[in-house]
């Protein structure tokens, strides 16, 4: 089994934001190709900052750990800037992950810009 | 220091203090190349034979038909590589099950490249090659059969003297993969009517790096090493004489406390894999209920995955194993688990507790206390648990 760093580890084992928020603003739920996990974020947007953020995942200790990480990095943030987060900043923040985790940390990105365009094409009809 | 509840015994077994005592000397002032003609040599070369009537009684077998290897790896790649090259280089059909270990499996998918045609056998739900699907199978060609007896993830244990039978009938030489049952349960090669048996010395509590192959009277092999010759031509390289010592060791043990052994693991088992069943909801027992190796409790628990059930498990020491497709280098799930049919959600939520002679009830006792709150912790973190699952 791959060894995981400390901060890994902590994200693991007390995951923060998890759960989902009632009305979310946006939900990102997407699928991991390679290992046929699951991961969910929802998204609360108010004046275009990300004001709650919760995450469920069916995966990998890498996959809990990223998840956890990437709501902890957007929380507060404008949109532009949490959709600035690459796999590879989630990944650098928890101290690195062993090469072959690398693709559960892009689960954690991807459910949140999906997110993130949810509600921006909710914005843009409802704008119609 | 934490708890250690060690309960991966499928993976590897701890050392028997009296087979280190067994092999100490060896280690030691008795380090004599067993070719030798001195008297170091001999004692050396005393230390191997004694080794080899101890394996071959645990087996029932004669100790001219032990051929010692570095495991049981080697042993499977000698058995059916070995047998193929001393076979005319064309038209045979080789028939082995879906379920075996790589040890096998990539041997069979390797020939099946170098041209000879192969028959990976399904398996029912239970992980069990009926003979049925074994004799349709068989064709006049078919030179070789290769069969576990039990499988390292799901515990099933396979009707070896049916399948045997079978392939005997049709002039196929018989081998199977015991490396998890000798020294487990009961292992005879003549009741069994197999031709060639695989096991390894650090699944019965004996040295890593050793294990044998059983070969039949007659039955012949192309050598896979050249070099000294040892081990009657079949396996160049001077003997490891610690390490055989300690199999020998490891066998005779295994033979006196075997009926003991299994009756506590039985035991055990079932308390483990009753409790657990009955304490977690979506749980299911992965491999055959009756027919399986004692103390082998597989479970796939819904919702979840299993590298986080394991590294939760050994915050709190308790040691164990999954087939779940991200422990694995590959990020597949074990081809066992999608063998028996699970679809992959629920080959990702695999543990294997396995037990071995030193686990007590207070080890079960520990692991139905935590393992209830770890599945019920990752399945509040996961999206497929629907509302009222819990
Ligand atoms: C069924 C089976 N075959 C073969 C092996 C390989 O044995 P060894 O580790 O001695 O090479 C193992 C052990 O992992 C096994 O469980
Ligand atoms: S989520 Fe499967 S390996 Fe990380």
């Amino acid at each position: 089994m791959a060894l995981y760093s400390e901060k890994v580890m902590d994200h693991f084992l007390n995951p923060r934001n998890v759960g989902t928020i009632e009305n979310p603003s946006g939900v990102g739920k997407v699928g991991n190709p390679v290992c046929g996990d699951v991961m969910q974020i929802e998204i609360k947007v108010e004046d275009n900052r990300i004001e709650d953020i919760k995450f469920k995942t069916f995966g990998c200790a890498a996959a809990i750990a990223t998840s956890s990480m990437v709501t902890e990095m957007v929380k507060g943030k404008t949109l532009e800037e949490a959709r600035a987060i690459t796999n590879k900043a989630v990944a650098e923040a928890l101290d690195g992950l062993p090469p072959v985790k690398m693709h559960c940390s892009n689960l954690a990105a991807e459910a949140l810009h999906e997110a993130i365009n949810q509600y921006q094409e909710k914005v843009r009809s409802n704008n119609n | 220091m934490v708890k250690r509840v060690y309960m991966d015994h499928s993976a590897t077994t701890p050392l028997d203090p009296r087979v280190l005592k067994a092999m100490e000397p060896y280690l030691t002032e008795e380090y004599g190349n067993p070719s030798s003609i001195h008297r170091m040599g001999q004692i050396a070369r005393n230390g191997v034979e004694t080794a080899r009537e101890q394996v071959a009684r645990l087996i029932n077998a004669a100790p001219e038909e032990i051929i010692f290897t570095s495991g049981g790896t080697e042993a499977d790649n000698l058995a059916i590589l070995g047998l193929m090259e001393a076979m005319p280089p064309r038209g045979q059909h080789i028939i082995t099950s879906a379920i075996e270990h790589h040890a096998v499996l990539d041997v069979f998918a390797y020939l099946e490249r170098k041209g000879y045609q192969v028959t990976f056998l399904p398996v029912n739900e239970y992980g069990m090659v009926e003979p049925e699907t074994l004799e349709r199978a068989m064709k006049p060609n078919t030179a070789l059969v290769s069969i576990m007896h039990a499988n390292n993830e799901i515990g099933t244990i396979q009707p070896i003297k049916k399948l045997a039978a079978i392939a005997h009938e049709g002039g196929a030489v018989f081998h199977t993969d015991a490396v998890q049952t000798v020294g487990r349960i009961p292992v005879d090669v003549k009741d069994m009517g197999v031709d060639m048996l695989s096991c390894s010395a650090h699944k019965l509590y004996g040295p890593k790096g050793v294990g044998c192959l059983y070969k039949k009277k007659g039955i012949r092999l192309a050598r896979r090493l050249f070099g000294g010759a040892q081990e009657r031509k079949l396996r160049s390289g001077t003997e490891n004489v610690p390490g055989i010592v300690g199999f020998g060791a490891a066998a005779e043990i295994a033979g006196e406390v075997m009926s003991e052994s299994i009756e506590h693991l039985t035991k055990l088992g079932r308390n483990l894999s009753g409790s657990l069943l009955r304490l977690i909801p979506d749980t299911i027992l992965t491999g055959d209920p009756v027919n399986r190796l004692p103390g082998h409790v597989s479970l796939c628990f819904r919702y979840v995955e299993g590298e986080s059930i394991l590294l939760m498990l050994d915050q709190l020491g308790i040691m164990a194993s999954s087939g779940s497709a991200c422990t694995s280098g590959s990020l597949d799930p074990s081809h066992v688990l999608l063998a028996i049919g699970l679809p992959h959600e629920i080959a990702h939520g695999s543990v294997r507790l396995s037990l071995g002679r030193t686990n007590t009830q207070e080890d079960v006792d520990y692991v139905v206390q935590v393992l209830p709150g770890i599945i019920e912790r990752l399945r509040m973190m996961s999206p497929m648990t629907g509302e009222g699952v819990m």
